[in-house]
């Protein structure tokens, strides 16, 4: 204690301590930026899942594959842009050709899941709830297997719409990427909300989510909000799915599957049925996942990232926002 | 209706012993079984064997059919879907051993289906060949399990020793997948050869991630902040790409050297320019090759419009050794366990072979001595010979 005082009257502040403190928190901003575009991801996915258990009570397990779709349909109409472009002679700026390609295929995969809705849940509406989750496992793998059989077995490598910008700030890089996905994603999140919020048809589904029996007898179609409910949460997987393509360029069938049952881990820890919670619990699972992987061996990183999601659990067995018995949807 | 059924499986089983009775026949046709990922995480991979096989069994079509002793037979090959799961590569050797009666099998291609896959051909008595697989358990113990490259004990210490000669570097970075076994194994002897060269904890960061994975900015980060001078991954083509530009995309301006899985015509599509410059150790070089190593890259490229990768290359040598022990065989019995055997051991006896990938010397267990080639990724794209470093 003494010395350290001493040494400190002499040289308020070493240059190593300096150095090594600085280093610590460049490595802490660095991984605090990688966090925040996994879980983007995560958050975009676990919302679909969260929206449809709200209204239907059933868990969507086809919805890691239809994040796939979107993301192939997003690479599909990026590359019919291009050469659309091409064809014209006309110099279309990425990003344009991003911005687009986004708002199509959000559209062209809303029909997706509404599709998805129309032959694969409504039928079984009146089912038990075993037999609609497996015909989401069984949806899953149809899906996997039409983008198979569709584009072949070989890797897709997703266009470089834009092109990277690294920047260095103080030794943390970031790229423009980076901040476009986590800013397009918190945007999307926002729309959701207020879209919930102020509409009529936020409303509807609110009302929906709080009862699915009476509020049908009140006017309100149970088909018609069940529908959107999927096109809404296909449309941010979609947007999900081409931002994926942005930051990890390659594109495989199964790449859902992993990733979807993450997402569902997330729509479970932010409570069944809970928008604000499936947003949290998306991005707590990016930071479990990445900060785990900085303190231990990376080797080690699912088992004890998975472990501290099991414990959240235990002690809040309903998720941060869920409650016992209840699917309201809360915002 | 009941005396109907009964009648029929009367005729059925009356029939069956028929054809039983006949007993076996001498057959007119030699089945090979190919075990390939056509589908899965490396379809390429799988695309790449099932090209140069097709492209062999042209050859002997073309002969009227592969002679054996005195007689010629025609050649049949059984191409089954591993999926690159292990459980369905031992799947697709169980039902080419059992039910398709094929003689010899090729393939499984990586090793996290041939380690397995090869146990199991192995208890049936069935030889069988690994073309690309690098890992020592593919052929350790079984004899009757061969491979056509050289091994990851061998290709650690390349890595190592060129990393070391070219750049004079002390410090090293791995990034693996722990759920794969080449990945992992040659992680292993990469870290084993480093650490003899630059000792204890020269190898500063020892980082893996698991299969699927799309994301690597945790461990590149924690790579970047070791102070690592070199990058090491042995990882397939689909992870290379993520891994390079995600290096790049954090600030990391070092080589980023890999092994033979880079060596595929997808790396680059996949990768584009940050693969650029970048070494790895493979088991040929497609540009500047001569001889019947040009001759098979010219007629692989016009039959199908692209290089042929080293999967191919290694499958056209493993085929073809396949086919010399079936020749030196002698003669086919149609006694499936005599056949079977007898193929086996005159593989076994091969001991020098020239393929289009170098020329091999074998072993006792089975496996192959040849060089390994370094190759640099050029500012085109193209895998250039670099250098040749043989045991």
């Amino acid at each position: 204690m003494l010395y350290l005082k001493w040494a400190r009257a002499i040289n308020p502040e070493p240059a190593f301590l300096k150095e090594r403190e600085e280093s610590k928190m460049v490595f802490f901003f660095q991984n605090l930026i990688n966090a925040l575009q996994w879980g983007s991801f995560y958050a975009l996915i676990a919302l679909g899942y969260s929206m449809v258990y709200s209204i239907m009570m059933l868990f969507n397990f086809a919805h890691g594959d239809i994040f796939m779709v979107g993301a192939y349909i997003g690479f599909g109409v990026a590359m019919g842009l291009m050469a659309l472009a091409s064809l014209m002679s006309f110099a279309l700026p990425g990003w344009l050709v991003l911005v687009v390609t986004i708002l199509l295929s959000m559209f062209l995969t809303s029909f997706v899941g509404m599709f998805v809705e129309r032959v694969g849940y409504r039928p079984l509406r009146e089912a038990p709830r075993a037999s609609a989750a497996i015909t989401g496992l069984m949806i899953g793998i149809i899906l996997e297997m039409l983008i198979l059989w569709g584009v072949g077995t070989q890797r897709i490598s997703f266009p470089p719409l834009i092109e990277t910008i690294t920047y260095s700030i103080n030794g943390v890089f970031i790229t423009n990427k980076k901040i476009m996905i986590v800013g397009v994603s918190l945007s999307f999140m926002l729309a959701l909300h207020l879209f919930i919020k102020r509409t009529r048809w936020g409303m509807a589904m609110r009302a929906m989510a709080f009862d699915f029996v009476v509020v049908p007898l009140m006017g309100v179609s149970i088909n018609r909000i069940a529908a959107m409910t999927f096109a809404i949460g296909s449309a941010l997987a979609a947007v999900a799915g081409i931002l994926f393509g942005v930051a990890y360029p390659v594109l495989d069938p199964y790449m859902g599957i992993l990733f979807g049952w993450k997402a569902f881990v997330a729509a479970i820890l932010g409570g069944r049925g809970s928008i604000m919670g499936a947003t949290l619990a998306g991005f707590l699972l990016g930071f479990i996942e990445i900060f785990v992987a900085m303190i231990f061996p990376s080797t080690l990183r699912d088992i004890i990232a998975y472990s501290i999601v099991l414990l959240i659990l235990v002690f809040r067995p309903y998720g941060f926002f869920g409650e016992p018995y209840s699917a309201k949807l809360r915002l | 209706m009941k005396k109907g059924l009964f009648i029929g499986i009367v005729c059925c089983i009356v029939v069956g012993l028929f054809f039983f009775a006949c007993g076996p026949k001498a057959p007119t046709t030699i089945k090979i079984g190919i075990n390939a990922p056509i589908t899965g995480d490396i379809p390429k991979v799988g695309e790449g064997t099932k090209f140069a096989a097709q492209m062999w069994l042209e050859d002997i079509n073309a002969a009227g059919g592969l002679k054996v002793g005195e007689k010629q037979y025609k050649v049949e090959l059984v191409i089954e879907d591993n999926e690159s799961k292990a459980e369905s590569a031992v799947k697709a050797n169980t039902k080419m051993i059992t039910e398709d009666e094929v003689l010899v099998i090729v393939g499984p291609q990586s090793s996290k289906q041939a380690v397995p896959a090869g146990e199991v051909a192995n208890k049936y008595n069935t030889p069988m060949i690994s073309p690309w697989s690098t890992n020592p358990k593919t052929t350790k113990d079984r004899p009757f399990v061969f491979r056509g490259c050289f091994l990851d004990p061998f290709q650690g210490p390349v890595v190592a020793n060129f990393i070391k000669n070219e750049f004079g570097y002390t410090k090293a970075a791995v990034l693996y997948d722990v759920a794969s076994d080449y990945p992992k194994g040659l992680a292993e002897f990469f870290k084993a050869a480093w650490e003899d060269l630059n000792g204890t904890g020269s190898v500063v960061a020892y980082e893996s991630f698991t299969t699927k994975d799309a994301d690597f900015s945790s461990q590149l980060t924690k790579i970047i902040k070791s102070g690592a001078e070199v990058l090491f991954t042995p990882q397939y083509y689909n992870e290379v790409a993520l891994i390079v530009q995600q290096a790049h995309q954090l600030g990391w301006d070092k080589p980023i050297v890999g092994s033979d899985s880079w060596g595929s015509a997808e790396t680059v599509k996949l990768c584009g320019k940050d693969c650029y410059g970048q070494f790895f150790s493979t088991h040929y070089a497609a540009a500047g090759a001569k001889g019947a190593t040009k001759e098979f890259i010219d007629r692989y490229n016009k039959k199908y419009g692209y290089i042929p990768d080293d999967v191919g290359a290694l499958t056209w040598d493993a085929i073809r050794l396949v086919q010399k022990a079936i020749e030196s065989y002698g003669t086919i019995t149609g006694d499936l366990k005599k056949d079977r055997q007898g193929i086996r051991d005159a593989f076994a006896k091969i001991k020098e072979f020239e393929g289009i990938t170098g020329n091999m010397t074998f072993t006792e267990e089975g496996d192959p001595k040849k060089c390994a080639v370094i190759v640099k990724i050029s500012d085109a794209g193209e895998f250039e010979f670099y250098k040749s470093i043989c045991p």
